[in-house]
C-alpha cells in the first residue's frame, strides 16, 4: 500500500533554477556594466585625441602686424587618423568671425582658459563628437578672442564600441555558462546527502526499523532524528503488538486443548444425533481457532527470526526426507500418497527452521486440498536453481485470485470446507524472500495447484 | 595676391557650362545611351588607352573626358557635383578634401588595399615621384645633380648661365605644385633655400608639367624642380634630350586618384569605370600595357590618405605659405 504523496516543487529545481537565475542577472548586469565603462573611456579617447588637436591649432597662433596667423602643425589633424578613416570638421573664429575651416560647424563656446568642451552634434548629415576651446590673443591693436573648434565623426568610436560590445557579450555568455556548470554540479552535491539517504532507507527490508547510522550533513539532522524516532516507536509498537499476539495465542490455545477434550469426551456420551452434530461443530471451531493461534506463533516466530537469519548449510533433500516422515502419519490418515521425487543432494545456505516450516506449511496445504486415493509429489532440484515444488491432484487455485493467495489472512474462494488460517502461504513467502528467493503458484494443466518455492 | 585675384575672377567669369577646358574628347561608338562625364587633370593622352580598353567591355555607354588643372578642377566640381560622374586628380589633398566634404559615393564592394584608399570612397591607382628634369646638353661637362642638395651647388655655381632657365611650378595655380611643395616643406628645410636660390635665379613659373616639359625639350630652360617624373617618362622621342632624376634623399611621391561623384546619375557605369581603372593599376603586370605608372606594389607611400593632407588646404596655412614662397621665389 503506498500513499500518494503531495509534490510541491522541487528543491533541486528551485536551486538550479535561483543559481542560473542570478547567474543570469549578474551576466546581464555585467555586460551593462563594462559596456557603460568601456564607452566612457571610448569617448574620452576621443575626446582626448580632439583636445589635443585643437590645443595644437590654438597654441600656433600668433599675432603679427594686428593679423593673426595660425601655422599649425600637420600633426593637428595626422593625429584624427583613425582605422575607421573617420571625417574631420574643424572651424576656426576669431570673435564671430570665421577664420577658416567650416562655417556650417555648431559652435559650442567654451570659456576662455577653461580646457576644451565637448559636444556633439550634427553635420552633414552624420553625428560628430566635437571639442572646442578658446585662447585671448592680444597684439598691437588687436585683442580678440580666437576660438577653434575640431570635430569627427564617429565610425571608429562605434567600430570600438561594437567590438567591445561583442567581446563582453561573449565573455558574459562564457560565464553564464560556466555558472551553469557550477550550479548543476553544486545542486547535485547539495541534493546527493538526501538521495542517499533516500536510497538507504528504500534498500532496507520490510522487518528493518533501526536508526539510520551513517553521517549525515548537520542540515538534514533533524529530518534524520525525527525519522529515527519514528522507527523506533514503530519498532516498538510493532514488537509490542507481536508480543501480544504470540502471549495471546498461546494464552487461547492451552484452554482450548482442555475444552477440545472435554468436546470429545462429552461427544462420545452423547447419543442424541443433534447433540452430537452440534458438539462435532464445536470440535471442528475448536480445530480452526487452536491451529490459526499455532500459525499466528509460527508467523511471530518467523517475523522475529527473519530479522536476523540463521544461515546454515543445509541440504534440501535431507529437509525435504524428515517432513515427508514427519507428515506420512496424516497423509495415510486421508488416504493420500506422499511422494518424494529428489535427486542426491541439493545444498543450499539458509535458516533451518525457517525452511522446515515454510515447506512444512506447503505440504500440510497440499495434503489438505487433495482429494482422497491420490498423490502428492514433492520434488526436489538443484537446477536451474535449488528448488522445491509440490504437486497435488486436487482442485487447484482459484484462477482469478492467484496473485493475492499469499497475502495474509486470505483465503481461497474453494476452501471454505477446509481448516486453515490464511496465513501458510504468508509465511513460505516471507522465508522465501528472506532467502532472497520466490515463491510461485500456479495450476497445473491436467489440474492441481503447483507450487515452487526456489532460491 | 594679384595671382590669386586674376585666378578667381577667372573662375568667376567663366559660366559652367561654357567652361573652356585644357582638352575634351568624347569615346563613343555613335550608339551609346549614356555618357559617362569624368572630370580629369591627367592629359587625354594618358587615358585615352584605359577609357578604350573600359568601353570595350561596356554596353551603351560612352565617356566624356574632360581636362583641366586640379585647382580648377576641384572649384568646378564643388559648384556642380551633379554635372560629373568620375572625378579624377593627382592632387590628392583636393581629391582627399572633396571626400571628406561628402562629395565622394562609397563604394562598398570594389576591392583595394586599405592604404591605397579611403572610406571606400577614394582610390589611389598610380605611385608618380616628383623628380627633378634636366635638359642633357645643359648639363654637359657638368656633374649631374642626384639630390637636392646637389642642385643648390650646381645652381650657386653657375648663377649666369642659370639665370631665367630654371622652371618650377607656380604653387599659386598649380594644385599639384602646391601639393608638392607644401609635403617637400614639411620634411626638409633644404626646400626653403632651394626655392630661395631659384628664385634668386629668376625662375620661371608654370602651370603644368607638359609645358615644363616642353621647355626643357626646346632647351628653353636646363632644369626643373618638382617635375612629375611619369609625364618626362611618358614622352619617349625625347629621352636622349633630358633626364629624369628622383631625387636620392625622400622623393616626394604622389598618388593619383580617382572617386565617383556623390551625386552621379550613372553610379553603376562610374563604379565599373573606377573598378576597371584600379583593377589595371593596381596589377603592375596589367599597368605596363597602359602610360599611366601602376600603384606602387610595395606598398604605403610616405603620403598616405588621411586628414592630414587637409592641413595645407587651411585657408591661413596655405596664405602663410604662399606668403613665405612669394618673399622666396619672387624677389
Amino acid at each position: 500500500m503506498v500513499e500518494v504523496v503531495q509534490v510541491s516543487g522541487s528543491l533541486r529545481n528551485r536551486l538550479t533554477a535561483t543559481l542560473i537565475g542570478g547567474a543570469a542577472l549578474l551576466a546581464v548586469l555585467m555586460y551593462f556594466t563594462v559596456r557603460t565603462y568601456a564607452i566612457q573611456i571610448a569617448q574620452q579617447g576621443q575626446d582626448n585625441i580632439l583636445n589635443a588637436s585643437v590645443t595644437s591649432i590654438l597654441d600656433a597662433a600668433n599675432v603679427s602686424n594686428g593679423i593673426i596667423e595660425i601655422d599649425f602643425p600637420y600633426a593637428s589633424f595626422s593625429m584624427l587618423d583613425t582605422a575607421s578613416q573617420d571625417r574631420i570638421f574643424y572651424a576656426i573664429y576669431q570673435d564671430d568671425n570665421l577664420l577658416s575651416g567650416y562655417g556650417g560647424l555648431a559652435r559650442i563656446s567654451p570659456q576662455v582658459g577653461m580646457g576644451s568642451a565637448y559636444g556633439n552634434t550634427t553635420f552633414q548629415g552624420t553625428s560628430v563628437r566635437l571639442a572646442s576651446a578658446s585662447r585671448m590673443l592680444v597684439g598691437e591693436n588687436l585683442r580678440a578672442r580666437l576660438t577653434v573648434t575640431v570635430s569627427q565623426t564617429l565610425d571608429g568610436l562605434s567600430g570600438t564600441l561594437n567590438r567591445i560590445g561583442r567581446n563582453v557579450a561573449i565573455f558574459g555568455a562564457g560565464f553564464f555558462l560556466l555558472v551553469v556548470i557550477l550550479a548543476f554540479w553544486a545542486t547535485s552535491s547539495a541534493i546527493g546527502p538526501l538521495a542517499q539517504l533516500t536510497t538507504s532507507v528504500a534498500r532496507r527490508g520490510p522487518q528493518d526499523l533501526r536508526s539510520v547510522a551513517s553521517p549525515v550533513p548537520r542540515e538534514m539532522v533533524p529530518l534524520v532524528q525525527s525519522l529515527n524516532k519514528l522507527m523506533a516507536r514503530l519498532d516498538q509498537s510493532l514488537s509490542r503488538s507481536e508480543d501480544f499476539i504470540v502471549e495471546a495465542a498461546h494464552r487461547v490455545r492451552t484452554p482450548l486443548a482442555t475444552v477440545r477434550s472435554h468436546a470429545e469426551a462429552t461427544l462420545r456420551r452423547v447419543d442424541r444425533e443433534e447433540n452430537r452434530q452440534a458438539l462435532r461443530s464445536m470440535i471442528r471451531a475448536i480445530d480452526e481457532s487452536s491451529r490459526a493461534a499455532g500459525q499466528l506463533l509460527d508467523h511471530a516466530m518467523i517475523t522475529f527470526r527473519i530479522d536476523d537469519l540463521d544461515r546454515q548449510d543445509i541440504d534440501l533433500v535431507d529437509l525435504a526426507d524428515d517432513l515427508v516422515l514427519g507428515l506420512m502419519p496424516i497423509a495415510e490418515m486421508r488416504d493420500v500418497e506422499l511422494k518424494l521425487d529428489a535427486s542426491v543432494s541439493v545444498p543450499v545456505k539458509g535458516d533451518m527452521i525457517l525452511l522446515q516450516n515454510a515447506v512444512r506449511n506447503l505440504v500440510d496445504n497440499a495434503l489438505k486440498y487433495a482429494p482422497r486415493e491420490s498423490v502428492v509429489k514433492i520434488v526436489v532440484a538443484a537446477s536451474p536453481r535449488p528448488l522445491i515444488s509440490i504437486i497435488d491432484e486436487g482442485h487447484g487455485f482459484p484462477v482469478g485470485e492467484i496473485n493475492g493467495l499469499a497475502d495474509r489472512f486470505v483465503r481461497g474462494s474453494n476452501s471454505k470446507a477446509i481448516i486453515g488460517s490464511g496465513l501458510g502461504l504468508t509465511i513460505a513467502r516471507e522465508v522465501a524472500e528472506a532467502h532472497d528467493g520466490s515463491l510461485s503458484l500456479s495450476n497445473n494443466p491436467q489440474g492441481g495447484a503447483c507450487v515452487i518455492f526456489s532460491f | 595676391m594679384r595671382y590669386i585675384f586674376v585666378l578667381i575672377s577667372a573662375l568667376w567669369a567663366q559660366p559652367i557650362l561654357a567652361q573652356k577646358w585644357e582638352d575634351q574628347r568624347l569615346f563613343t561608338d555613335g550608339v551609346a545611351s549614356h555618357t559617362l562625364r569624368i572630370l580629369s587633370n591627367t592629359d587625354t593622352k594618358f587615358f585615352a588607352p584605359i577609357i578604350e580598353n573600359f568601353l570595350s567591355t561596356q554596353q551603351s555607354v560612352s565617356v566624356d573626358y574632360l581636362v583641366t588643372s586640379s585647382a580648377e578642377l576641384y572649384d568646378i566640381f564643388r559648384t556642380s557635383p551633379e554635372k560629373f560622374d568620375v572625378v579624377i586628380s593627382s592632387a590628392m589633398d583636393l581629391q582627399f578634401k572633396l571626400t571628406n566634404d561628402g562629395y565622394a559615393l562609397a563604394l562598398g564592394d570594389l576591392r583595394h588595399p586599405k592604404w591605397a584608399q579611403w572610406r571606400q570612397s577614394l582610390f589611389a591607382f598610380s605611385t608618380e615621384p616628383a623628380a627633378i628634369v634636366i635638359n642633357r646638353a645643359a648639363f654637359k661637362g657638368t656633374p649631374i645633380p642626384r639630390s637636392r642638395q646637389d642642385l643648390i651647388e650646381v645652381l650657386r655655381a653657375h648663377p649666369k648661365f642659370f639665370h631665367g632657365r630654371v622652371g618650377t611650378y607656380d604653387v599659386r595655380q598649380s594644385g599639384l605644385g602646391y601639393f608638392f611643395a607644401t609635403q617637400d616643406a614639411r620634411v626638409s628645410e633644404t626646400y626653403w633655400r632651394l626655392t630661395e636660390v631659384i628664385g634668386s635665379l629668376d625662375a620661371r613659373l608654370y602651370c603644368c608639367s607638359g609645358d615644363m616639359i616642353d621647355d626643357l625639350v626646346s632647351g628653353k630652360i636646363a632644369v626643373a624642380y618638382n617635375v612629375l617624373g611619369s609625364y618626362a617618362a611618358a614622352q619617349e622621342n625625347v629621352q636622349s634630350l633630358i633626364e629624369v632624376i628622383l631625387p636620392s634623399n625622400f622623393p616626394t611621391t604622389m598618388m593619383r586618384s580617382a572617386f565617383v561623384s556623390r551625386k552621379t546619375n550613372l553610379p553603376d557605369a562610374a563604379q565599373a569605370f573606377v573598378q576597371h581603372l584600379v583593377n589595371i593599376q593596381a596589377d603592375s603586370a596589367k599597368a605596363e600595357n597602359f602610360p599611366l605608372p601602376p600603384l606602387d606594389p610595395n606598398g604605403k607611400p610616405a603620403i598616405s590618405l588621411g586628414p592630414a593632407l587637409m592641413t595645407y588646404l587651411d585657408r591661413l596655412k596655405r596664405q602663410t605659405f604662399i606668403q613665405e614662397w612669394e618673399r622666396a621665389i619672387i624677389q
